[in-house]
């Protein structure tokens, strides 16, 4: 269970990752964010924006056009 | 140029904001908003006509004149706008309806909406004063936090940027 999860289902790029950062914001040091998004933009934006800021991007999946992702704050 | 204070940040970009419209208002906005996200410390450069992007009431248009690329899309296939048909009175006001539709349905942020991220996430704004002087827009009309400066002040701010940006 993550602790605490964003629902950015109908955006488009960038708006994901922005709401990510700021969701993140109150994600405690080493805990989880889930992201739920339908904008295919932001598999290959989750891993830069993971890779570029140092935070772990734990898992990713797709079902039924939503897309999965799961983030550890570690940065 | 080789003491510290003068020194290139490796996490830092600068952006020159040359075009207004409402299509091109983007690159800009979505860049500056994305990096800061991804821990870049940013600084626009308002010019010409980039700088109504930094009035408090914005409004934004989109033109077909001259840009043979602008495609719309109806019923599955692409529209061309013909360059003819711009200088039609209210043609403008039609394509603008149609691209704030498609931002609406697509969930595109609006120009206003990035604008405020890029102002929460303390991104670095400048308008030019040249331009303010030319086109006579005043500070008080501009949105809250902005500076003023001139070439020198973008220069400076560029060379200890990583990334700089002309768009």
């Amino acid at each position: 269970m993550a602790d605490k999860v964003l629902d950015a289902k109908g955006l488009n790029c960038p708006l994901p990752i922005l709401k990510a950062k700021k969701a993140l914001k109150d994600v405690p040091d080493g805990g989880t964010l889930e992201i739920l998004a339908t904008d295919p933009g932001a598999v290959a934006d989750f891993q830069a924006f993971s890779r570029s800021t140092g935070n772990e991007l734990v898992e990713h999946s797709e079902e039924g056009g939503v897309y999965r992702f799961l983030i550890r704050k570690t940065a | 140029m080789s003491d510290a204070s003068n020194a290139v940040n490796p996490n830092s970009m600068s952006i020159i904001v040359t075009k207004g419209s409402l299509d091109w208002a983007y690159p800009p906005f979505i860049l500056s908003t994305t990096a800061a996200a991804m821990g870049l410390d940013v600084t626009m450069f308002f010019t010409f006509y980039g700088l109504p992007l930094l009035l408090k009431k914005m409004d934004l248009k989109v033109t077909p004149l001259g840009n043979a690329a602008m495609k719309m899309p109806m019923a599955g296939a692409h529209m061309v706008m013909p360059n003819l048909m711009a200088v039609i009175p209210g043609v403008d006001a039609m394509a603008t309806k149609m691209m704030k539709n498609m931002i609406n349905k697509k969930g595109v942020a609006s120009i206003d909406e990035l604008r405020e991220l890029a102002v929460e996430a303390d991104v670095r704004m400048i308008g030019c004063q040249m331009t303010m002087d030319l086109f006579e827009y005043k500070k008080e009309d501009m949105i809250d936090g902005i500076e003023i400066g001139g070439a020198a002040t973008y220069i400076e701010v560029a060379t200890k940027s990583h990334i700089n940006l002309f768009i």
